[in-house]
């Protein structure tokens, strides 16, 4: 088991034929992810590496049975190939362009949940999902993450951030602890997918016996999974927000990471999780300990 | 990116929404032109980004040109909050009846469009909500759906906009949601919509920022851009294209994603330091872009040490030690550099350097993020940082 994606995913590349779909596309592939086919209007027939091109993603699903689609194209045809691949009857969608304006974001979200409520999007913005040994769709290095084991513990990561994704998965890597999916959600204003749909997934998914949350400073996403988790989520968790230092309102880097009159502070997010009874670390190392603290009490 | 009130009215105007008339004056002499232009009495307003200009005499009313040369003198080069005024707004001074409140922003965990209006405007609308949330109308739009006179009239009857107000207030709220949306802004606020003595409304000032991200589709957005407040460091970092913001502590910070440079400086933080700065070199920083940010970095006279915290997934190690090496052959950088690199090729990465034949006194590489945070705050106490 694993969240979202697995060993039976067919994914195609839209944008195969450019710089970052090509590079990334293949890494998937060379890391045994199933990657069927590229996407790239006016080049349907050619190939990549072996990897068959079609014009369309309604061709390329014909075809192939895919049924996850990898978005890496430039910004200003982003939101029309996301719509593209859900009219085609793609269920997950995953995005990493970067630079897309939150006006078409919402709009894409907001057409998405009308016209096509069973398509998931993950990102935009965002590095990618990997279930570790199974299939890796994004920019994440594959060898980073940790393998799970049968019989566990097994950990699922859930991150707003791109590099401290990976800062994740490596932590948990020095301490040998298997992951069983790492899904980063991506740092934009609207994101596809929350932390609150992935803590859904996690919570549901045997091979998850524990969650560690990464998120940052701005909006209030990381409070409002904080009642989630208060709620409905029984398997132990740690977490690390990004920015307690950050200054106010300053936007650092992601169009999400803004604090502004003491709203979405890092201290704020914090206190939320905490209340939750998520273990919070003070940076990624700390919260990687708090973990395999964590998985040492259930070994008890 | 924040446009100056002059510019937010400049902008409205594109839209049709209607403002005051009135013109931006870099002089003294510019204003009392603008003032000719615009019928007096004129009202002459510091263009600074920062609230609370009223306060600060960075507001006046003036009737005649002379009144113009005296305030227009006294404001310009005045001092609000640590932002000196370059540029003063000179408009026809309103009559006014009654002050409104309106903005449209995005609702992030509503994923929807977030319309706010409040018949009780002129204050700030944190202190109206505070003292009465009733006050204040909040709707959500629908991306999709946009909206309508119908529903924009419903929401100003819901606010208790005045009788005679209701038909213009609509019609302007329709015209800020065209801004707003055609016009890709995250914010876009009038604070006062004033209802005139004749009936008439408009926006007596304008709050606008636009969606960096959309620059692509407005080349008319170059103007602003020309006007915008960064220092030296940020425009030097700018023009390399790296994410920078300038801070006062003393350990430079170079870091590759926003998450990872956030997370570099409160761990500098929480080992005693202070960061001099955030810098973000991006994902598939190559050795041209280490070698501009150390650039940058160079250029912060307060910096005393610089931790590189580089973890690489696009970004490849080999890269990030070739920029190094380039930057510290092509700058006499200041300040020692303390290296964390981990993730793709960090194993090549780490040898470049060593065999680059770099003193230990210029550059040393620590295993973790925390004993890199570590070295570097000892390096810059070294170096004379308080």
């Amino acid at each position: 088991m694993a969240i979202f994606v697995n060993a039976d995913t067919k994914v195609i590349v839209q944008g195969l034929t450019g710089g970052q779909g090509k590079y990334h596309g293949l890494r998937n592939k060379a890391y045994g992810t199933q990657v069927v086919a590229g996407v790239t209007p006016g080049k349907g027939g050619t190939d990549v590496e072996g990897v068959p091109v079609f014009d369309t993603v309604a061709q390329a699903v014909a075809a192939t049975g895919a049924t996850a689609s990898f978005v890496a194209v430039p910004p200003k045809a982003a939101s029309a190939a996301i719509l593209e691949a859900a009219a085609a009857g793609i269920a997950f969608i995953v995005c990493i362009t970067e630079g897309i304006p939150a006006q078409d974001e919402a709009k894409v979200f907001n057409t998405l949940l009308r016209n096509h409520p069973k398509t998931r999007l993950l990102g935009p913005n965002c590095p990618g999902i990997i279930s570790p040994g199974k299939c890796n769709i994004g920019i994440t290095a594959g060898e980073i993450a940790q393998l799970p084991t049968a019989k566990g513990p097994n950990v699922g990561i859930v991150s707003r951030s791109g590099t401290l994704t990976y800062q994740a998965l490596y932590e948990l890597k020095q301490r040998g602890i298997g992951v069983s999916t790492c899904v980063g959600i991506g740092g934009d204003p609207v994101p596809g997918t929350n932390f609150i749909d992935c803590l859904k997934e996690f919570q549901a998914d045997p091979e998850t016996h524990a969650i560690i949350l990464i998120g940052e400073i701005g909006g209030s996403a990381e409070e409002e999974a904080a009642e989630y988790i208060k709620a409905s989520v029984t398997k132990p968790m740690s977490a690390y927000i990004a920015g307690v230092t950050a200054p106010e309102g300053k936007k650092m880097g992601h169009a999400g990471a803004i604090t502004s009159g003491g709203k979405g502070t890092a201290k704020g997010k914090m206190d939320a999780l905490r209340a939750a009874g998520v273990k919070v670390g003070l940076n990624p190392t700390e919260a990687g300990d708090l973990m395999a603290e964590i998985l040492a009490s259930m070994a008890r | 990116m924040d446009l100056f009130e002059y510019q937010g009215k400049q902008y409205f105007a594109r839209f049709d929404i209607p403002v005051s008339p009135g013109d931006v004056a870099l002089t003294v002499d510019e204003a009392v032109v603008a003032a000719e232009a615009a019928g007096y009495p004129v009202v002459v307003k510091a263009q600074v980004q920062v609230g609370g200009r009223g306060k600060a005499g960075g507001i006046k009313l003036a009737n005649n040109a002379d009144e113009v040369r005296l305030h227009a003198g006294n404001i310009l080069g005045m001092d609000i909050k640590g932002h000196v005024v370059k540029r003063v707004w000179v408009e026809h001074a309103s009559d006014i009846k009654k002050e409104y409140y309106a903005s449209y922003s995005l609702d992030r965990a509503a994923k929807k469009h977030l319309l706010m209006l409040s018949a009780e405007g002129g204050v700030e609308i944190e202190a109206v909500a505070a003292k009465d949330p009733n006050a204040i109308v909040m709707l959500h739009i629908d991306p999709v759906d946009g909206l309508s006179l119908a529903v924009a009239r419903d929401a100003a009857v819901r606010a208790k906009i005045d009788e005679e107000a209701i038909d213009g207030v609509a019609s302007m709220l329709v015209k800020l949601y065209d801004c707003f949306t055609r016009g890709d802004c995250d914010l876009a606020e009038i604070n006062p919509l004033i209802l005139r003595p004749d009936g008439g409304v408009h926006a007596l000032d304008a709050k606008v920022s636009l969606d960096n991200n959309a620059a692509f589709r407005h080349p008319e957005w170059d103007e602003f851009r020309a006007t915008e407040e960064l220092d030296e460091r940020e425009k030097l970092a700018r023009s390399h294209d790296l994410q920078y913001i300038g801070l006062d502590g003393t350990v430079g910070i170079i870091a590759n994603g926003a998450g990872l440079a956030m997370s570099t400086l409160d761990v500098v933080n929480q080992v005693g330091g202070t960061a001099a700065n955030f810098l973000d070199i991006g994902g598939g920083a190559n050795a041209d872009m280490m070698a501009a940010a150390l650039e940058v970095i160079n250029f912060d006279q307060n910096v005393k040490s610089i931790f590189i915290n580089i973890f690489g997934g696009i970004t490849r190690g080999e890269d990030v030690a070739n920029g190094i090496v380039a930057a510290m052959g092509r700058v006499d950088l200041r300040a020692p550099i303390v290296i964390r690199l981990d993730g793709t090729n960090a194993e090549e990465g780490r040898a470049i350097l060593v065999n680059a034949g770099i003193p230990e006194s210029k550059l040393s590489s620590k295993p973790t993020m925390l004993e890199a945070a570590r070295a570097a705050v000892a390096l810059s106490n070294q170096n004379g940082a308080k």
